[in-house]
């Protein structure tokens, strides 16, 4: 925790859009960086970074867990009532022999969301236990770039528009599950938001 | 036909992961160098970036025809079969008055890949005549290209939660049509399109032009 508080040193960075060279020096609350020639944003002060996006990233855990686990949907029609799970979606599809799209479906919904919140732990714990894990900024290179794949908000967007079509046909039952990925979907947002990545690597870089 | 920039210009080269600034000698230049901090492969601009974007984009083009011709959902309830595509879906909503959700079907699923499509194109062309000119709304629309496109992911989305949830045999039923696989693959190749092109490369011919006033 000790980088956190010290004055950070000014350092060198490339615009990841126009490949201009700036340097980066003392940032204030809240302040960010933007590149001079086009306006992208090269860096952003966050306070407490490391804490919040661990915070975070456990809450997100409990929550994935409760998500998978309890029933997310149950539809009622004609006295009948069927629940479903996050992952039924993806075995009917399955089922159904659309193994592509049930794949597809599974990675962006489950696998990724998975990944990055257990990517964000392993990465974000040497930060407080003072140990070295093998291959850290590895797994935080594969959380940065699975980010665009992790669809959480996208799917629930998609249930509403689901629930709305079905509204007429049948009752729909909310369940824990639903509630769970409601929340998750704002923590895994948040996440990426909270993080520093520049205060990741370059503690990760002591390691080496 | 020489698209990509000459190798030795900057002697700087940026890591894509890390964005760890890397001194270049000119020894160096040509091996395969790796980033020293994050072990990714170093290399000063996306590799192949506008022959690889090309190629999906054409892919996205042809795979966005059956996707919209082709069903995307078949109800089977009593005994009947109806068979539904994106845009009948729009009309659906339509019809029963809940124009929002038309619209946001309509735009995440219609608007958005073409647009994507249409912008990535017109980038890349503009790469091609090394245009120098509105570079900073060409780097915006890149942006929005970046931001914008999971959302088209909606559509499969919905159609996963109605297959989850309406399976009561022969009363009623939703199966996923042949359109959905075609669509996933327009969303799925626009995004590597967008992520395998290298805004830079945009910069460059910029640069070029500069360089050359100069002297």
């Amino acid at each position: 925790m000790n980088s956190e508080r010290q004055k950070p040193k000014p350092f060198l960075i490339s615009c990841p859009e126009c490949d201009l060279l700036h340097k980066i020096g003392f940032l204030h609350s809240g302040g960010a960086a933007c590149c001079s020639r086009c306006g992208a944003v090269l860096h952003r002060y966050k306070k407490n970074s490391v804490a919040r996006a661990m915070a975070l990233a456990v809450t997100g855990v409990i929550l994935f867990v409760v998500a998978n686990v309890y029933p997310f949907l149950g539809f009622r029609m004609s006295g009948q009532i069927h629940h479903s799970n996050l992952v039924t979606g993806v075995l009917e599809l399955y089922g159904q022999g659309m193994w592509m799209l049930a794949t597809l479906v599974l990675a962006t919904t489950i696998l990724v969301p998975a990944l990055q919140l257990a990517g964000m732990v392993y990465v974000l714990l040497p930060f407080f236990l003072g140990l070295k894990l093998p291959k850290r900024l590895s797994v935080y290179r594969a959380v940065i770039h699975s980010h665009p794949w992790c669809m959480t908000e996208v799917f629930f967007l998609g249930i509403l528009v689901a629930l709305v079509r079905l509204s007429k046909l049948a009752t729909i039952i909310p369940g824990m599950g639903l509630y769970a990925f409601m929340a998750l979907m704002f923590v895994l947002a948040h996440i990426s938001a909270f993080t520093d990545p520049h205060l990741i690597w370059s503690h990760g870089e002591k390691d080496l | 036909m020489k698209i990509s920039p000459p190798d030795n210009r900057k002697p700087y080269i940026c890591c894509h992961s890390c964005r760890l600034v890397c001194r270049r000698s000119q020894k160096t230049s040509g091996l395969k160098m790796r980033c020293p901090r994050c072990g990714a492969m170093l290399h000063y601009r996306r590799r192949y970036s506008v022959h690889r974007t090309w190629a999906l984009i054409f892919a996205a083009y042809i795979f966005y025809i059956p996707a919209n011709v082709l069903p995307i959902t078949n109800v089977v309830s009593l005994g009947k079969k109806q068979s539904d595509t994106i845009i009948s879906g729009v009309f659906y909503f339509l019809d029963t008055g809940m124009w929002p959700i038309a619209l946001v079907i309509f735009v995440a699923s219609i608007l958005v890949p073409l647009f994507k499509l249409i912008i990535l194109t017109g980038l890349l062309i503009s790469v091609r005549k090394r245009s120098t000119r509105y570079l900073r709304q060409r780097t915006l629309l890149y942006r929005l290209t970046e931001t914008v496109g999971r959302w088209s992911m909606l559509d499969i989305f919905v159609v996963t939660i109605l297959v989850a949830l309406v399976r009561l045999g022969t009363i009623a039923s939703v199966e996923a049509g042949p359109a959905a696989i075609f669509f996933a693959a327009v969303v799925v190749s626009t995004m590597f399109a967008v992520s395998s092109f290298d805004p830079r490369l945009m910069w460059d011919a910029a640069e070029r032009c500069h360089d050359g006033r100069k002297k």
